[in-house]
């Protein structure tokens, strides 16, 4: 073992410094031409900082659309989904409760009508978006509490809505932070 | 066509694109062959004198392992101390603790065995100090480890008859500047340009449109992502690994982590077949590990995007799938995907939790473990895949009366049992730890552990079952995966899953590259008429045939108290 150990230890060396000193820094100064130069990109609002592009937040109230059910409270500080199983009985509850007080808030909804993700918890707790199903079920709710037109909420979401990438691959996606931040707009 | 099924094809076909000119790649690298990279001559030259290794002194089978080991053994004490001493190291700026000490020895372990299972979450259980010292480093090294063992198993089947199987440090130096590092800086490029973070700023507070206030983690995580997938680690930076916005943003980094995580072990199949100029021998494997992928991915694919039952019982139309612990800009059919691809080469990052998954989409996942060579993880994969070839050459050779051979040297009884005995290591491991989790919350024990075994589990009943089941085979698969609802984070856990992880990462190294050094010493049969050939289709039949008897038959009543039996109380 003796013969191997000095050339393992040096090597190691070489290697640490190699792979987790060198390397990172060199990304960090590559993420510097980057957007957000690499600490992340923020969602500014009358210069203030509302939000980060990428990381979801809660809204809970009945005039903006509302994001998914999150494990973590949306608080970025950690991240994680339920890991309930399909079959556990509680869980099973928590969505029907879901699902009860969805249509006590947007009444006239049928529950067929209730996209999935909006009584589920996602993976992270902070998914910031929902499917243009998810937005464009919550309109009706937004436009009689704001006093907007349906179908102009309904462009709304329609203009807020990304495609797939390069139209081809993945599902269509709403930005929800964006999205609110487009109907506070509208007067 | 829907474009969620177009985008998971289009995924495939790119890292197909791109695993088999790297194979290419990887064959000349290491056959000392001319290549792009060779600028990276001179300083390799330099740190060989440094460390005082002469690259080109051969070893043989034994000094390969030898030098592997000794190696491994001072980077585990290494990051072990590390982990406990965290708290007083720099690059700590959001004020994470030290780790436990059987928080430490698990996270060591299982970053050094290439696993990754995560007793922790990310933004508090680490500071960015052991991130990149500890985590990243590990995630280079165990990678370039098991693509190090493989090429000494490439060099023994490559010659008629020798001993003279190449140098570890060469192997294992070339394989992170020469393949990890170029790759790595070219994915963090693209997650760091798409929102990933890479800068060393701590933690963020902010004050959300609604009011809130809320905290968002952060750190040099891009360049870490980049070896998890490259390397087949899968330890996220955040504790919900890519299913993190910050951590995988977009469709288009969804697309490039999930072929990050694919092309090395794809590739390798690929250098094999160049590097000792069989090619159709290495496409016969590929097809093998191809058809059990889409035997594990189709049903996987078709289970998530139906939907959960149990919500559809309430009314609610799941026109996507199935959504609970997925996201909604990836969508269920490329979390399945990501599922199957990343329990086939144990990469274990998920972009979705597969505790969250469906019955049938569970047993797919512990199917890809338990078998564990269908791509497999860096290198070792093949190492894997290698054992049932022998096995297949044994039971092949027998069924038509002649003396097994494989590549012009006799199989025999110490070869076979030493393919056996790892062959048979990894459903004891799975199983026993297993029985042993299940008695100890049967029987109430550790009345004065701080977890109590009753509290374990997350879910009741059979998914309660699976999640245990699945923890001890992602250990013994070095996946690193989990049923995350399972409380982990305890001295059972930390310490049985530990040892699981050891033995399941370094036996099934040694006794491949035992076997392919033991064959390559041997006398050259030269090839007639009577030899079974490996290069054909037959053969590839029956390596899937021994493959599904020994690794999935064996699992069969583990996997009916689990996910079957989940699946008949639901459907």
């Amino acid at each position: 073992m003796k013969r191997y150990f000095f050339p393992a230890l040096k090597l190691t060396l070489v290697l640490v410094l190699l792979t987790a000193g060198i390397y990172p820094l060199m990304i960090a100064g590559i993420a510097k031409m980057a957007p957000g130069k690499g600490d992340g990109v923020t969602i500014e609002k009358n210069g203030q900082v509302v939000g980060y592009a990428n990381v979801g937040q809660q809204f809970t109230g009945d005039n903006y659309f509302q994001t998914r059910p999150s494990a973590v409270g949306y608080n970025a500080a950690g991240s994680g989904g339920s890991n309930k199983g399909p079959s556990n009985p509680d869980y099973l509850q928590v969505v029907k409760d879901r699902i009860d007080t969805f249509l006590v808030h947007n009444p006239g909804v049928k529950r067929s009508e209730i996209p999935v993700e909006l009584v589920t918890a996602s993976g992270s707790g902070l998914d910031p978006h929902l499917s243009p199903a998810g937005a464009l079920v919550q309109v009706p709710r937004i436009a009689k509490l704001r006093n907007i037109p349906e179908q102009k909420l309904r462009d709304l979401v329609q203009a807020n809505t990304k495609g797939p990438l390069a139209g081809m691959f993945g599902p269509a996606t709403v930005h929800v932070l964006q999205l609110n931040l487009a109907l506070d707009e509208i007067h | 066509m829907n474009t969620e099924l177009l985008g998971i094809i289009a995924t495939y076909a790119i890292t197909l694109l791109i695993a088999f000119p790297l194979g290419r790649y990887i064959a000349k690298v290491f056959a000392g062959q001319r290549t792009l990279l060779d600028f990276m001559a001179p300083l390799e030259r330099g740190i060989f004198r440094f460390c005082g290794i002469d690259p080109k002194e051969e070893m043989n089978w034994k000094q390969h392992l030898k030098a592997l080991l000794t190696i491994n053994m001072l980077w585990f004490v290494y990051a072990f101390f590390m982990l406990i001493f965290q708290d007083k190291l720099p690059l700590n700026p959001d004020q994470n603790a030290g780790q436990t000490p059987d928080l430490a020895f698990n996270t060591a372990i299982s970053f050094l065995v290439n696993c990754n299972l995560q007793h922790y979450s990310g933004e508090s259980g680490l500071t960015y100090f052991t991130q990149l010292f500890v985590i990243t480093f590990l995630q280079f090294v165990s990678a370039a480890t098991g693509i190090a063992a493989l090429v000494a198993l490439f060099k023994a089947l490559r010659q008629k008859t020798t001993t003279q199987l190449g140098n570890f440090w060469d192997h294992l130096l070339k394989t992170t500047t020469r393949i990890l590092l170029p790759i790595c800086i070219v994915i963090a490029g693209i997650l760091a340009f798409r929102g990933t973070p890479a800068s060393f700023a701590g933690k963020d507070t902010i004050v959300t449109m609604q009011g809130d206030t809320v905290q968002v983690s952060r750190g040099p995580a891009a360049g870490m992502i980049a070896i998890k997938h490259l390397g087949t680690n899968g330890g996220g930076w955040f504790g919900a690994n890519s299913i993190h916005p910050l951590e995988n943003p977009d469709y288009l980094t969804n697309m490039t982590e999930a072929i990050a995580q694919l092309i090395i072990p794809i590739a390798m199949v690929f250098a094999l077949g160049f590097f000792i100029q069989r090619r159709k021998f290495a496409y016969v494997i590929f097809g093998v590990m191809t058809a059990g992928m889409l035997a594990l991915l189709i049903p996987t694919i078709i289970s998530e995007t139906g939907g959960n039952p149990a919500i559809s019982q309430l009314g609610i139309s799941q026109a996507t799938g199935a959504m609970e612990g997925k996201e909604v800009r990836f969508g269920p059919t490329a979390t399945a995907y990501w599922s199957t691809i990343t329990t086939i080469v144990s990469t274990g990052s998920v972009n979705g939790f597969h505790d969250s998954t469906m019955p049938m989409t569970g047993m797919m996942q512990l199917i890809a473990m338990m078998t564990n060579c269908f791509y497999g993880g860096c290198g070792v994969g093949i190492l894997n895949y290698f054992i049932f070839i022998i096995i297949a050459v044994f039971i092949s050779g027998l069924m038509v009366g002649r003396t097994p051979e494989f590549m012009g040297h006799k199989v025999e009884a110490r070869e076979m049992k030493i393919a056996a005995i790892v062959a048979l290591l990894h459903p004891f491991l799975i199983l026993a730890g297993t029985a042993l989790s299940s008695f100890a919350i049967a029987h109430g024990w550790g009345a004065g552990w701080a977890t109590q075994p009753g509290a374990w589990l997350n879910n009741p009943g059979y998914h309660g079952f699976s999640e245990m089941l699945y923890e001890y085979t992602s250990s013994a698969a070095n996946n690193g995966s989990g049923f995350e609802g399972l409380t982990d984070n305890n001295i059972f856990w930390n310490v049985s899953t530990g040892f699981v992880l050891i033995l399941s990462r370094f036996l099934p190294i040694i006794g491949p590259v035992a076997i392919a050094g033991i064959l390559a010493s041997k006398k050259h049969v030269p090839e007639s008429a009577g030899t079974l050939r490996t290069d054909t289709a037959t053969f590839g039949i029956m390596t899937f045939a021994v493959i599904v008897i020994i690794a999935a038959l064996a699992f069969f009543p583990a996997l009916a108290l689990g996910p079957i039996a989940e699946y008949f109380s639901l459907y």
